[in-house]
């Protein structure tokens, strides 16, 4: 990372002067399709969204319809993505993780989200309350489309956007911080952009 | 744009995997550990556009080999290769 100052900013057009472009980020307009395996196509009749305990415990499930009933709500943030692409203003519609973690009790210090097609990811649970993470069936007013993570996908805007996995089924509540897909092959346990943390290391 | 358009076969990893091996690993012949098939490399499916390469075997979709990239290191990972046949040339 470095310092730069006011003055030198304006003229770097790789550093956007909203100031909302982290280092090491551009910022593009396009949305970037990112996959590390085929898209899953699971039929919404047959979908569903759990919260686990760390023993695999079902603890509540919503189906598509349930969840849809859930009080949504409609965010616009700034995404950034660990391939270095930066999103400015995108607007999701989903439900709060908050309003799914209501009336669980929990000693949980960290969630695994896990999706189909067996990708997984690690946070730390104060990462995916508060209001700091949805999981969004809406983006840009349509349907999550599939390519982007559809019918659902967790969305915490404040970590790399690898944290928000696309084809989300669950949470799983974890003691420990259980390295997930990308966390386990070298990328950043936590993954915060402001401080570019990356790699292992970062 | 369809996941299919993202999906690239196997040759597409010569560059990356010749960055570790001595072998020519197009032509290495994998084991999918979850289905037992056998395939040369340059064969297999390959996921690049993510935060790392996922080769992942094209009969059963099961994860082979990941490899990640960053700041002047290689993460290479082999749990779903049960064996590795290289070639030595002699
Ligand atoms: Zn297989």
């Amino acid at each position: 990372m470095s310092f730069v100052t006011r003055g030198f900013r304006g003229r770097r057009r790789e550093t956007d002067e909203s100031g909302r472009v982290p280092p090491g980020q551009y910022r593009t307009d396009d949305f970037p399709v990112l996959s590390a395996g085929p898209t899953p196509h699971t039929p919404l009749a047959e979908w569903s969204f759990t919260i686990a305990s760390e023993s695999g415990e079902e603890l509540a499930r919503w189906s598509w319809e349930e969840l849809r009933a859930l009080p949504s709500e409609t965010v616009t943030v700034d995404i950034h993505c660990v391939t270095k692409w930066s999103k400015l203003d995108t607007t999701w519609e989903g439900a709060s993780v908050d309003t799914l973690l209501a009336g669980i009790e929990t000693d949980a210090a960290y969630v695994t989200a896990w999706s189909d097609g067996g990708y997984t990811t690690n946070l730390p649970l104060e990462d995916v309350t508060d209001g700091k993470a949805w999981v969004a069936f809406g983006y840009d007013g349509e349907p999550l489309d599939p390519e982007h993570g559809g019918p659902a996908r967790l969305l915490v805007p404040h970590l790399y956007f690898w944290k928000s996995a696309k084809w989300v089924r669950g949470l799983r509540l974890m003691d420990d911080d259980d390295p997930g897909f990308w966390e386990s092959l070298g990328y950043h346990l936590y993954g915060d952009p402001w401080r570019e943390q990356r790699y292992w290391g970062d | 744009m369809e996941s299919a358009d993202l999906k690239l076969d196997g040759n597409a990893l010569g560059g990356l995997l010749g960055e570790i091996f001595v072998s020519e690993m197009t032509v290495a012949r994998s084991t999918c550990a979850a289905c037992g098939a056998v395939r040369e490399v340059g064969a297999l499916a390959v996921y690049a556009q993510a935060p790392g390469t996922v080769v992942r075997c094209p009969g059963c979709d099961a994860v082979l080999l990941r490899i990640a990239r960053g700041e002047g290191r290689i993460w290479l990972e082999l749990r779903g290769v049960s064996c590795l046949e290289l070639r030595t040339g002699s």
